[in-house]
């Protein structure tokens, strides 16, 4: 039989900033990181350039009402999203994210890509702070399935890959849905998370939401195999 | 039994980002995970020490910890705070050595875990100047990446075989 001891987090717990995108993997991260650690603040890049090489771009704008449900302050900065530029635009973030809320250290939500956590660590290096990847190098299959488990409310907002279409967009991620996936990872080599940018998500609730979030109002935007859910209006509601 | 060492700060994120996927690749083998400060009895078949976040040098406050590891009979791979404690214990020096991302390393002596040039994920902030109990395996432009003790199967890498080079460790635990 296989073991894993876990322990307890001893003393105090560390003041983390979370890097997030609205997007499930950083909200998973945000949520391990408040097992064993104090989340001070939300961190978040948001890219004029739909490509972006670092960041979650569809429905960036919703971070502020995910924050405003989960009670927690958010540090926003503009990047226009040319590649390196970016990475200056995010040192920044992070450096005001320690000089306003004292933080010692970041978390994100990187998988696979070692190209975001290379840089995310030289940056953390430089300003002298701590670097986490909780979900760093895990089963994507696993990472769906733990987020549904624990009731998270994630939708599809953002496809980027045939053969995804247009009635994937605003799915909620359930277990049919990543069964779905998954048939997807075994015929197209689609990675089932998006992790290699097929598909991007939104999330709408989580056990640490104070309130959860409702689309009042959306738009799809579709151009054949690429296309994007747009949320344009939304409210809290008492969960 | 594969003994997996937590060389992270207790109850550290470290663990999902260190240890776990270690665990994912020995498995399906048995393994149990000890925190290094409460490793007792050396009945494995091998022994893994993990690497840490790069701030995390905890472990080097806590020395006297790993003495196990003197006279420790089983094969040991220590990964990056593991490659540090390991020769510690055997009297190397830690030197200053930062690399953060991917490095060539070239292998300069054979070795049944690598054989070729290969492409290495790095986080670290020191490296071992080793002592004369072990030869050098492989090094980078920078710092030297891999060691095995002359007289025991002690196997230690700078480098983070677990994120690009998992048949690395795998290796390890079916030789």
């Amino acid at each position: 039989m296989t073991k894993i001891f876990m322990h307890n987090s001893e003393g105090k717990p560390m003041r983390l900033g979370v890097l997030f995108s609205g997007g499930k993997d950083s909200a998973y991260a945000l949520y391990k990181a408040m097992e064993t650690e104090e989340v001070v603040c939300l961190i978040s890049v948001v890219s004029q350039n739909e490509a972006s090489y670092m960041f979650h771009t569809p429905n960036i704008d919703v971070t502020s009402i995910q924050a405003e449900a989960m009670r927690l302050p958010l540090i926003q900065q503009l990047t226009e999203g040319i590649k390196e530029e970016e990475l200056k635009d995010l040192r920044r973030v992070i450096e005001k994210a320690k000089e306003t809320y004292t933080i010692e250290g970041v978390c994100t939500g990187a998988v696979e890509s070692v190209y975001q956590a290379e840089r995310i660590q030289r940056i953390c290096n430089d300003l002298e702070l701590w670097c986490f990847n909780p979900l760093w190098l895990k089963d994507q299959e696993e990472l769906l399935r733990e987020i549904v488990e624990n009731e998270f409310t994630v939708i599809i907002s953002g496809i980027f890959a045939y053969p995804l279409d247009e009635t994937w967009l605003g799915k909620v991620i359930d277990t049919q849905i990543i069964k779905k996936l998954v048939e997807l990872k075994k015929k197209y080599k689609i990675s089932p998370s998006g992790e290699g940018g097929e598909i991007e998500t939104t999330v709408l609730d989580a056990p640490f939401f104070k309130k959860r979030i409702e689309i009042v109002d959306f738009e799809i935007q579709i151009d054949k195999y690429s296309g994007v859910f747009i949320i344009k209006k939304v409210r809290l509601v008492e969960k | 039994m594969i003994l997996i060492v937590d060389m992270n700060y207790k109850g550290s994120l470290g663990f999902y980002e260190f240890v776990l996927p270690l665990c994912r690749i020995v498995e399906p083998l048995e393994y149990e995970v000890w925190h290094y400060t409460e490793v007792k009895d050396i009945e494995y078949q091998e022994v893994i020490l993990s690497g840490t976040a790069l701030k995390d040098t905890g472990y080097l406050r806590n020395m006297g910890l790993f003495e196990w590891i003197r006279e420790c009979d089983v094969p040991i791979l220590g990964i990056c705070a593991g490659l540090q404690v390991i020769g510690l214990v055997f009297d190397s020096l830690l030197i200053l050595c930062q690399e953060i991302g991917m490095t060539e390393i070239e292998p300069v002596k054979e070795n049944p875990l690598f054989s070729s040039p290969l492409t290495v994920y790095e986080l670290h902030n020191y490296g071992i100047d080793p002592s004369d109990e072990f030869e050098i395996l492989t090094t980078s432009e920078k710092c030297i990446q891999g060691v095995k003790h002359k007289k025991k199967e002690i196997y230690g890498v700078l480098f983070h075989p677990e994120v690009r080079n998992k048949d690395i460790v795998k290796r390890f635990v079916q030789e």
